[in-house]
Formats: C-alpha cells, sequence, structure tokens
C-alpha cells in the first residue's frame, strides 16, 4: 500500500524533475559529476540518500525494484531502502537481477550481466577520486576541467611505493571516454572491468557531497594504471562454498573461533539461484 | 637574441594600495636576476604577477616558448599557462610545506610533475625520483619517507627536486633560504649554484637577503614601495650603490 501522505516514491515532483535535469547532464556528460541541490532524506546520510533520490527521481509505477547492499539483498541497508519505496511508490520489489528494471546498490555490481532497460543506481560517499590527494574543492573542479589527472597517479605511485602493488581495492580511479576520471563508488576492483561497454544505464548519487554522475551504455571506462604494474581484477583465490563458482567475487565469513572460515558469493541472487539449479560448493550443507 | 622572460609595465594595484608599479626588465636565457628590498616592497607581488599566480593589472610577461616562440602568458588562456607552470617553469616556495605535498612520500612529490606531463611507467619515475633525491642530496633510502620526516633544509631541497625534475628553463624562487639556519642557507645556495649553472636555468630571485643575491644573481633590481629605484649588476649595485634606498639596505647587512 502506498502511505499517501507521500507523494509517489517520497519526493514531489518539483525536486524530481530538478534531479533529473542533473542526471540527464550527466548522462550527456559521461563521468562528470553535476551539482544538485540534494535533500533531506528520512534516513541518515551514509545510508544511501543520494541513490535513493536517484532512484526516486527514475522510478514509475511499473518499474520493479531491487536493492543490493554488498552484493546481498537481505542485510539492512537493502532491506530498509527496499520497504521505504514499497511503502512510498508501491512498486514491485524483487531480489532476482534479471526481473528488476532499476537496480539500486551499494558496494557492487551485481554478477550477472546486465541488459538494455535496465538502470543500475549507485549509492556513491564521496564522489571526488581527487579529494584525499587535494581537499579543495575550487582546484579540484579546475583540474577536471582542464584534465590536469597527474595526481591520482600519485596516488597509485604511493600504493606501489609502500605496498609493492597497486593495494587500492575499491573505489579504483577510472578514465571515462577518455576525459574524466570518475570514482565508481566503492565497488571493488574485481567489478571494474564491468564499468565499460554496460548494456544498462549506471547512475551514481552522493546525497551528502550533492553530486550525480553518469555512464550511458557501452561507455568505453579504463582503469588507470602504470605501463609496468597494469591494472588486475582481483578477487579472493577460492571458489564459493556455497555454491562453488570459480569467478564470482567472494565475502570471507568466518565461523568458528579455531580460524574456521569460508568464502561465499557477495552476490546473494546469483549464488542461490546456482544453488537451485544444482551447482553446490564444498561448505553447503 | 630572444630574452626568455620580457616583462613590461607590471603593475599590480590592492585598490587604493600599489603592490608594484610598471616594472620594466629583460631576462635572457641562463641569467639569474635578484629582486631586493624591505617586506611590503612588492617583491612577492612582482614574482606571483610573472608567475601567473596574480593577474596583473597592466603590463605584459612576454616568455619564449618553446613551441610557438615568445607568448603573452598574462593574456594567454589558462590550460597552456598551467602547462607552462608543469613543464618549463618552476616555483620554490618560501616555505617548503606550500611547495611539497605533505602527505606523500619523497619520491612521490619528485615524480608527480612527471606524471603531470603523462609519464607512464613506474620503474621510470621512481628511477628519476632517486636520481633527484642523489643531485640535492638526500640519501636514497629516504625515497618512501614522508616529507614530515625531514628537516627544515630536507623539506627545501626536496621542493627543488620536485621542481627540476621537468627540467625547467625557468625557476622563479621566493626567499628560497628564508627561515633555514645559516650553515644550512650555505649548502642550499651552493646546491641551487650548482644546478643553475649546471642546467643553463634562468632565474629570478626574490629575497631580503644581500648576501644570497650577491652569491647566486648576475643582476640586480632593488625594490621599494613598489617601485624598482635601482638595477644593475650585482656586484655594481652593491659594491656601490646610487639610490638613498640602495645605499641605505647596503650599509645596513651586519658585519660579524
Amino acid at each position: 500500500m502506498t502511505d499517501h501522505a507521500y507523494n509517489f516514491a517520497y519526493l514531489d515532483e518539483q525536486t524530481k524533475r530538478m534531479i533529473r535535469r542533473a542526471i540527464l547532464k550527466g548522462l550527456a556528460v559521461p563521468g562528470y559529476q553535476v551539482p544538485f541541490a540534494s535533500r533531506e532524506m528520512p534516513m541518515p546520510y551514509g545510508w544511501g540518500t543520494g541513490g535513493v533520490q536517484v532512484s526516486a527521481a527514475v522510478m514509475t509505477m511499473d518499474d520493479t525494484f531491487k536493492v543490493i547492499d554488498q552484493g546481498a539483498d537481505d542485510t539492512t541497508n537493502a532491506v530498509s531502502i527496499r520497504s521505504f519505496f514499497q511503502r512510498t511508490a508501491g512498486v514491485k520489489t524483487t531480489t532476482k537481477t534479471a526481473d528488476a528494471s532499476v537496480i539500486q546498490t551499494r558496494h557492487r555490481i551485481p554478477e550477472e550481466a546486465l541488459t538494455e532497460g535496465q538502470i543500475l543506481v549507485y549509492q556513491v560517499p564521496i564522489p571526488e577520486p581527487l579529494r584525499f590527494l587535494e581537499p579543495r574543492e575550487s582546484e579540484t573542479r579546475k583540474m577536471h576541467s582542464l584534465e590536469e589527472y597527474g595526481l591520482m597517479h600519485v596516488k597509485l605511485y604511493e600504493d606501489i611505493a609502500r605496498h609493492g602493488h597497486i593495494a587500492t581495492s575499491y573505489a579504483y580511479p577510472v578514465r571515462v571516454e577518455g576525459r574524466y576520471v570518475m570514482d565508481p563508488s566503492p565497488i571493488p576492483k574485481f567489478d571494474n572491468p564491468k564499468l565499460g561497454d554496460m548494456a544498462a544505464i549506471q547512475l551514481f548519487g552522493a546525497g551528502r557531497e550533492q553530486r550525480i554522475y553518469a555512464l550511458p551504455p557501452y561507455t568505453n571506462v579504463v582503469s588507470l594504471d602504470f605501463e609496468d604494474h597494469p591494472f588486475e581484477a582481483s578477487k579472493a583465490n577460492h571458489a564459493c562454498g556455497m555454491c562453488g563458482a570459480e569467478h564470482s567475487y567472494l565475502d570471507e565469513v568466518i565461523v568458528d573461533d579455531a580460524g574456521g572460515r569460508m568464502f561465499v558469493c557477495s552476490d546473494t541472487d546469483f549464488c542461490e539461484s546456482r544453488q537451485q539449479a544444482g551447482h553446490m560448493g564444498k561448505d553447503a550443507a | 637574441m630572444t630574452p626568455l622572460l620580457s616583462v613590461d609595465g607590471i603593475t599590480k594595484r590592492y585598490g587604493s594600495h600599489i603592490g608594484c608599479a610598471d616594472v620594466s626588465f629583460d631576462l635572457y636565457p641562463g641569467e639569474v636576476m635578484g629582486i631586493v628590498g624591505e617586506s611590503g616592497s612588492g617583491k612577492s607581488t612582482l614574482l606571483n604577477c610573472m608567475a601567473g599566480h596574480l593577474a596583473p593589472d597592466a603590463g605584459q610577461v612576454v616568455f619564449d616558448t618553446r613551441a610557438d616562440g615568445p607568448r603573452d602568458t598574462v593574456t594567454m588562456s589558462e590550460p597552456e599557462r598551467r602547462m607552462l607552470s608543469r613543464t618549463d617553469w618552476a616555483f620554490v616556495h618560501q616555505h617548503a610545506r606550500d611547495g611539497l605535498r605533505m602527505g606523500v612520500s619523497a619520491g612521490g612529490n619528485v615524480g608527480e610533475r612527471l606524471m603531470a606531463v603523462g609519464e607512464r611507467n613506474y620503474g621510470d619515475i621512481r628511477d628519476k625520483a632517486v636520481d633527484w633525491l642523489g643531485r640535492v642530496e638526500i640519501a636514497a633510502d629516504r625515497v618512501d619517507d614522508r616529507p614530515t620526516t625531514f628537516s627544515g633544509g630536507m623539506q627545501q631541497r626536496l621542493q627543488i627536486a620536485r621542481n627540476l625534475v621537468t627540467g625547467p628553463r625557468l625557476v622563479f624562487m621566493d626567499e628560497p633560504t628564508g627561515g633555514l639556519d645559516v650553515s644550512v642557507q650555505a649548502r642550499l645556495l651552493d646546491l641551487v649554484r650548482g644546478l643553475v649553472r649546471d642546467m643553463g636555468l634562468s632565474a629570478i630571485i626574490v629575497t631580503h637577503d644581500l648576501a644570497v643575491v650577491r652569491l647566486l644573481a648576475d643582476r640586480l633590481m632593488v625594490m621599494k614601495s613598489g617601485h624598482v629605484v635601482e638595477t644593475g649588476l650585482t656586484d655594481q649595485v652593491l659594491d656601490d650603490p646610487q639610490h638613498a634606498y640602495s645605499q641605505l639596505l647596503v650599509s645596513s647587512v651586519l658585519q660579524v
């Protein structure tokens, strides 16, 4: 049931139009951070207020909505945002990646390849990839507008100097269409290759920082690296304990206090579908 | 011979107050120019106008670029000017902290300009960084240490290495020895003099320390209240100052 105290999908129509304008601009200039007037949402910053506003702006009555948090459909963040839209928009929800038309995500891209017509909405904590090296917003904006991205490599240089390899394992910076350097939100770098040439529309919303950026379908996205230290999409070197998948991104789960641990797919929908199809890992009961 | 830098009628006002007024001079390749004067005489304003950090109210700063010959850097587009300041120009700040990234290792600091002009090979960048640390007398095993762990003199030398790594042709220095003790100053001056001679650099050095210009500068400009009151060869100005203010300045130096 829709709670009639609110407009469809909580935000008023004027606000949605404002957000849609920002999204369209973001799609027109892939990777460019478009400022928007982020609203107060009935949830704390850090819980996905940016993603929720973007989802609310693109959602229609006919959409089927899915929320994942670290790949899982059943964690606090995912459950609360899903029920938020169930109440305020009354849209159908699903946990099946293929059935969803709008997917809001925190920290992962689903394992199953997305298709044309789907929209993937990312929750972004800090949209500015240069922020930790250059604290001045006026300066980072200038660096983006003048394509001065040498500093981004200084970060990777520091990684190699300190750890012997590029140790940045999430929020790994990418270059979009040879132009803007973009923070892909804190997805593991395992997911970086999926950003490029994706059939679905990808929208990024940062509520506290008031920025929206976007990747239209089939955009060229390259992860930054050095000639002698190329980008590598890394994951734990195991198979999933539940479904036996060898090429999915894994969570490490501590199972006892004697050093016991297991690795399971972080994408719960992917893992469950595989188990239903009869795949079984070594830890499956 | 074309001057490397030709400054014509540079004027900068802060409201009704004059920063510097109608300054003109030519700087030829390989030449080191000293600008001296008391605090507030407009030295730093002039330097910042020439280096593109401040927009002058009037005047031209014509730089002999590698690609297109003499160009006015005041009217040049900002991307071009910023490109110049990463490649052909270097700026050494009085406080090393203003010119360094304190959260980034020494190697990263030296490598930043290389990466900014498109170097993408970690091994090469690191080799060049180690080489430059050696040239400014910083041990190679400090390459991964942050500048916060360096002494004031080392920070200043690191800043110089970071600036010179892309082989600039013109170096702006704002009080490069300010705040350092005298023995460290002497070493730094020795180092800078060596680098300037070896690399054939042109430099503009702003200082209130006459000993610095005596050692480094070929020519000298004395500024007072925003105006240039005397110019000439360094030894000539220091040994036989003509303007009353220059005379005062020279006679104010403490003799040990």
